[in-house]
C-alpha cells in the first residue's frame, strides 16, 4: 500500500530530513511511525499526502509513483486518504455534520447518500448525538473523534494519523487507539506517527523508528 | 464496532461515486449551494459589503450616466437641424444696390424670419482678425470676397428650408446658397470627443472595479486560509475551492449593477425637471431618455461578469498560493 524506495528529502537550505528511507506497508496494516520530534515524522507523513515532493527516490501509494502525478491529479489522490490532525483541524463556522460531511461535498456525493455516510461516520466515533453542535463546544477528544469521522466518512483504503493523541489524556488516547485497531481490522491500511512510546508500547503492531532521518528499525512488537 | 458492521464497511473501502441521480444534477445543486452560501456570507456583513457595493456602484455609474447624457444630446443635434440657416454668397459683380433689393426682396417672403447682410469690407476685416492672413490679404489688390446674405428661415421642417434654399440659389446675384450647419458639426465634433473621453473613463473605471472585486476577494480568501488547507487536504480541486470566491465576486458584481441602476435612475430623475424646464425655454418637447429595460438588464449581467473576472484573477493570484504545508 505505501512503499518508499530509497526516499531522501533535503529543503532548500540543505537541511535533510529523511535520508535512504526504504520500508514497504501492506494493505490493512497498522503501523506506527515513531521517533523524537524533529525526527522526520511530520515529512514523512507530508510525503505520502504529496504536500512535499521526496528529492530522491520513489514514494509510491496505492500503485501510484507520486513523483509522477500531475497538479491537477493530486486532489484525486488525495480523496483516497483519510488523515487525522494533532489539531484536529475542524472548521467552526460549521456543524460537526457539515465538518464531516466535507469530503463528500468534495467528492460529490449525493446529498442522501452523504448523510448515510456522515451518520454511520458518526455513530462510528459515537458522536452522533452531537451532529448539529458546532465543533467549538465540544471537548478536544470529541474534537478528534469529528476529526477522525471525517477522516473515514469516504471510506478511504488508507489512513494516516499525525500526532492524533498530542493533546488527550492517556485513557482518551486508548480509544483513539482502538478506532484505528478497528480500521485495520477492516482492511485500511493505517499509518500513525506518534512519540507516546508508552502508549505504543501496549499495542502489539509494527513501528517505524525514526532518528534524525534515518530509519531504524521497523521492528515488529512480539504478538 | 461488531463483526457484522466490520463487513458491511469493508467492500465500499474501493472509493466510487455515487451512482443515484445525475453527478450533472448533484454539481448543479452544489453550485446553487455554493452561490446561496456566497450571498448569505455578504449580507451576514452589510455594512462591509455595502461600501464595496456602493464603490462599485458609483464607478459603474458615472460613466453609464455620461454616456446616457450624450446618447441624449447626440439626440439633440439629430432633431434640431430645422433651424439651419442659409447663407447666400452673392457674385462679385452685384452691387450693393443690388444687393440691398435682393436683401428687400427676401425679407418679404413669409417663410422668412430674419435677414442680414455681411458686406465684402466686413468679410474682409472678419477674416483678417481671425485667419492670421492679414498682410497677405493686404497685398491683394481687390477684395476676393463677396457679400454674404445670411437667411434665418420660418420653416419647420427641413425639405422646406431645402425648398427655399433651392428657390433663393436662382436669384441671379446669388452665385451659391449654403445651409449653415456648421454649429450642428461643431457640437457633433463636441459629442464625439466627450464620447471618446467618457469610453476612456468607463475602460478605467472598470479595471477600478475589478481592482476593487479583486482586492475584496483576497481578504474573503485571507480569511478562509484555514477552510482552504483543510479542502485541500480532503482532495478539494482548485474548481472546487475557487467557486466560492467566484461567486462572492459575481454577487459583488451583481449587487453593484443594481445599485448603480438606481443610482442612474435617480440622477436622470433630478436631471427631468431642470432639462425639460430648458426645453421648454427652447420651445422644444425634449425630454430625457432613460436606459430602458433592456439595457438594464445589461448593465446588470455585464457588472456581474466583471465582478467575476475580478475574482478570477484573485483566485489566479492568491488561491494558487495557499497550499498545504
Amino acid at each position: 500500500m505505501i512503499k518508499f524506495d530509497d526516499v531522501s528529502k533535503r529543503y532548500p537550505g540543505g537541511h535533510e530530513a529523511l535520508s535512504h528511507i526504504d520500508f514497504h506497508l501492506e494493505r490493512g496494516e497498522l503501523a506506527f511511525l515513531t521517533g523524537h520530534s524533529g525526527a522526520g515524522k511530520s515529512t514523512l507523513l507530508k510525503l505520502i499526502m504529496h504536500m512535499e515532493l521526496a528529492s530522491s527516490g520513489q514514494v509510491i501509494v496505492n500503485g501510484q509513483n507520486l513523483n509522477k502525478l500531475k497538479r491537477r491529479q493530486v486532489p484525486f489522490y488525495r480523496r483516497n486518504i483519510g488523515l487525522v490532525f494533532q489539531d484536529h483541524q475542524l472548521l467552526f463556522d460549521r456543524t460537526v455534520y457539515d465538518n464531516v460531511a466535507l469530503p463528500l461535498m468534495i467528492a460529490g456525493y449525493d446529498p442522501r447518500e452523504a448523510a448515510r455516510r456522515v451518520r454511520a461516520a458518526l455513530d462510528k466515533v459515537g458522536l452522533l448525538h452531537k451532529e448539529n453542535q458546532n465543533p467549538i463546544a465540544l471537548s478536544s477528544g470529541e474534537q478528534q473523534r469529528v476529526g477522525i469521522a471525517r477522516a473515514v466518512v469516504n471510506k478511504p483504503p488508507l489512513l494516516l494519523a499525525d500526532e492524533p493523541t498530542g493533546n488527550l489524556d492517556p485513557e482518551l488516547s486508548a480509544e483513539i487507539m482502538e478506532l484505528f485497531k478497528q480500521f485495520s481490522g477492516v482492511g485500511v491500511t493505517v499509518l500513525i506517527a506518534s512519540h507516546d512510546l508508552s502508549l505504543i508500547s501496549r499495542l502489539e503492531h509494527r513501528m517505524l523508528v525514526l532518528e534524525h532521518g534515518r530509519l531504524q528499525s521497523t521492528m515488529r512488537n512480539a504478538s | 464496532m461488531t463483526r457484522a458492521a466490520a463487513k458491511k464497511t469493508k467492500p465500499a473501502g474501493s472509493q466510487t461515486r455515487s451512482n443515484t441521480p445525475s453527478a450533472f444534477s448533484t454539481l448543479f445543486t452544489q453550485h446553487q449551494e455554493i452561490a446561496i452560501d456566497s450571498l448569505l456570507r455578504l449580507l451576514l456583513e452589510p455594512l462591509a459589503s455595502l461600501l464595496t457595493w456602493t464603490v462599485i456602484a458609483i464607478a459603474l455609474a458615472l460613466p453609464l450616466t455620461l454616456i446616457l447624457l450624450l446618447q441624449n444630446l447626440q439626440q439633440v443635434g439629430n432633431g434640431i437641424d430645422q433651424v439651419s440657416n442659409i447663407s447666400l454668397f452673392m457674385v462679385p459683380a452685384a452691387t450693393t444696390g443690388s444687393i440691398d433689393e435682393t436683401v428687400k426682396d427676401i425679407s418679404l417672403r413669409a417663410d422668412v424670419a430674419e435677414v442680414s447682410v455681411i458686406t465684402p469690407e466686413q468679410a474682409l476685416a472678419e477674416f483678417e482678425q481671425n485667419s492670421g492672413f492679414g498682410e497677405v490679404l493686404q497685398g491683394l489688390e481687390t477684395n476676393p470676397l463677396p457679400a454674404v446674405i445670411l437667411v434665418t428661415p420660418a420653416l419647420t421642417s427641413q425639405t422646406e428650408v431645402q425648398a427655399l434654399q433651392n428657390e433663393l440659389a436662382e436669384n441671379p446675384n446669388v452665385e451659391y446658397a449654403q445651409l449653415d450647419l456648421a454649429w450642428l458639426q461643431r457640437l457633433n465634433a463636441i459629442v464625439e470627443l466627450a464620447a471618446r473621453m467618457t469610453t476612456l473613463l468607463a475602460v478605467m473605471l472598470g479595471v477600478g472595479v475589478i481592482l476593487v472585486i479583486g482586492n475584496t476577494v483576497r481578504l474573503a480568501i485571507e480569511n478562509r486560509r484555514a477552510e482552504i488547507v483543510v479542502t485541500k487536504l480532503v482532495g478539494g480541486t482548485d474548481a472546487y475551492v475557487s467557486r466560492p470566491f467566484l461567486y462572492t465576486g459575481l454577487w459583488y458584481g451583481a449587487g453593484g449593477g443594481l445599485l448603480a441602476l438606481l443610482l442612474i435612475n435617480l440622477i436622470m430623475f433630478g436631471l427631468q425637471g431642470p432639462i425639460a424646464r430648458l426645453a421648454g425655454v427652447y420651445d422644444s418637447n425634449f425630454g430625457l431618455i432613460g436606459l430602458g429595460i433592456s439595457n438594464s438588464v445589461l448593465v446588470f449581467v455585464f457588472a456581474g461578469l466583471l465582478g467575476w473576472f475580478g475574482a478570477w484573477i484573485s483566485v489566479l493570484r492568491h488561491l494558487r498560493a495557499i497550499e498545504p504545508r
